[in-house]
């Protein structure tokens, strides 16, 4: 079937199977996945482009490279790059936002002066790359590409654009929901995370297998921004608070409070 | 140890990644006209043997003197204009991101990592990939005692960047089906 032809109560019949099937395993003591799997068929992309053997397990070795990783300074990010509504010689269109949180290790300690990267599409649902060809229109006002380094809290924070929802040929009137694209980088190369971050309240949510791919509904919680009134600025900029946590074991440095 | 946080579900790097992650000299890691300076470059492939034409590829590696420690400048930037000036020439930072062509083809220059950690950490971005993976591309046949020494022949050896000539490496990643990479789990 080509996805001209695939509708969505297909995709959704295969997403609710799919979901099915993972209550049933924690219900009978399985632990809920925090990540989706590789191989989620209702996104179609994924069939050809997911390992079928399993990963090898290498959490024994503490001389391991990956328990270390890049580090990044203020050579590699300018003041301009955590405000995308200035990079250009006007304003871009759109509901102007702020997205700010902070990004925390597994026992909740703050990953500092760490790289996050961000890309977005535009308020109409259209990415600065040549190959979105959704006729949607392009803003000469706006890139939709950001980075800024963690403070000492871990946190970041973006001034931005709510982006446009987008089609794509997943299958039949296929929707992405608005999101914008995170990239980031913890104290080990095991924490590297790249994911998406979602508004609240979409409509979207339950049509979308890249969302949908992590299955459980918790976990998908956690992928969605809370509005934050109390981060928008009078008449200026609408405020979201969106937390991560990194996964995968850190650098195995001594931590004065977790020995009390 | 896992903590007590549950983490943020991983997602995938999607196809219009193109214009936020790969930098001017991304994969240019070893310093400006080092003498030593050694190429690994290879395809990315999936499941039909096909060319992953929208792959992102990141490498981390230790400083040929054993320094895990890493350096800030992989993605240097000019403050006149915010474009990206390239690595100083001289710092070492362990650190390369290289998107793959039409051809799905990637390759970094960089130095040979020191023998206690005789490999580059190579972690491997897609469309169509909901959580990134790692594998690690080894500069000795000798893999160290372990979970990937004991791995039967056949599979270990998509571990091995094979020499090709003086300073070229070839390391091709297989996701999915014959030859398949070995991917590796730190959790
Ligand atoms: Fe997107």
């Amino acid at each position: 079937m080509s996805s001209a032809e695939l509708t969505q109560d297909h995709i959704s019949a295969e997403i609710a199977e799919r979901h099915e099937a993972v209550a049933k395993a924690v219900a009978e003591g399985a632990r809920a996945p925090h990540h989706p799997p590789r191989d989620f068929t209702p996104y179609r992309s994924s069939i050809l482009r997911h390992p079928q053997q399993p990963l090898i397990a290498v959490d024994g070795d503490p001389e391991a490279a990956e328990l270390h990783g890049p580090v990044f300074g203020v050579t590699d990010v300018t003041d301009l790059d955590a405000d995308l509504t200035r990079q250009h010689a006007g304003e871009p269109l759109g509901e102007r936002i702020t997205v700010t949180g902070r990004v925390l290790d597994r026992h909740g300690r703050p990953v500092r002066g760490q790289l996050v990267e961000l890309w977005q599409a535009n308020a109409s649902g259209r990415y600065a790359h040549q190959r979105d060809q959704h006729p949607a229109p392009l803003d000469p006002n706006f890139t939709g590409v950001g980075r800024c380094l963690t403070d000492d809290q871990g946190q970041y924070s973006f001034t931005t654009v709510k982006p446009g929802a987008y089609p794509w040929r997943n299958h039949l009137n296929a929707w992405r929901p608005a999101h914008i694209h995170f990239s980031l980088f913890g104290t080990a190369f095991t924490q590297r995370l790249v994911t998406q971050m979602y508004f609240p309240g979409d409509p979207l949510f339950p049509y979308d297998p890249i969302l949908q791919s992590v299955t459980d509904q918790a976990a998908r919680d956690r992928l969605v921004a809370a509005y934050d009134h109390s981060l928008s600025r009078p008449e200026w900029s609408l405020g979201y608070r969106w937390d991560i946590v990194l996964d995968g074991p850190a650098a195995t440095l001594p931590d004065p409070e977790e020995n009390h | 140890m896992p903590g007590v946080l549950p983490p943020t579900p991983s997602q995938t790097v999607g196809p219009f990644y193109g214009y936020a992650l790969p930098f001017t000299g991304g994969g240019d890691i070893a310093p400006a006209g080092h003498p030593d300076t050694v190429t690994v470059h290879g395809y990315v492939r999936d499941g039909n043997g096909d060319p992953i034409p929208d792959a992102v590829i990141e490498t981390w590696q230790a400083a040929p003197d054993g320094s895990l420690a890493g350096l800030p400048g992989s993605l240097r930037r000019d403050p006149v204009t915010g474009g990206f000036l390239g690595r100083n020439g001289v710092d070492f930072t362990g650190f390369g991101r290289v998107a793959t062509d039409a051809d799905g083809y990637w390759a970094v220059r960089t130095l040979t990592p020191p023998d206690a950690t005789p490999y580059l950490s190579v972690c491997v971005f897609a469309r169509g990939l909901m959580h990134h993976l790692y594998t690690r591309a080894y500069f000795t046949d000798d893999i160290p005692a372990g979970p990937l020494a004991e791995l039967p022949a056949a599979r270990r050896a998509t571990l091995l960047a094979v020499p090709e000539s003086d300073g070229l490496r070839r390391f091709d990643i297989r996701v999915q089906g014959e030859r398949e990479t070995v991917f590796l789990d730190f959790r």
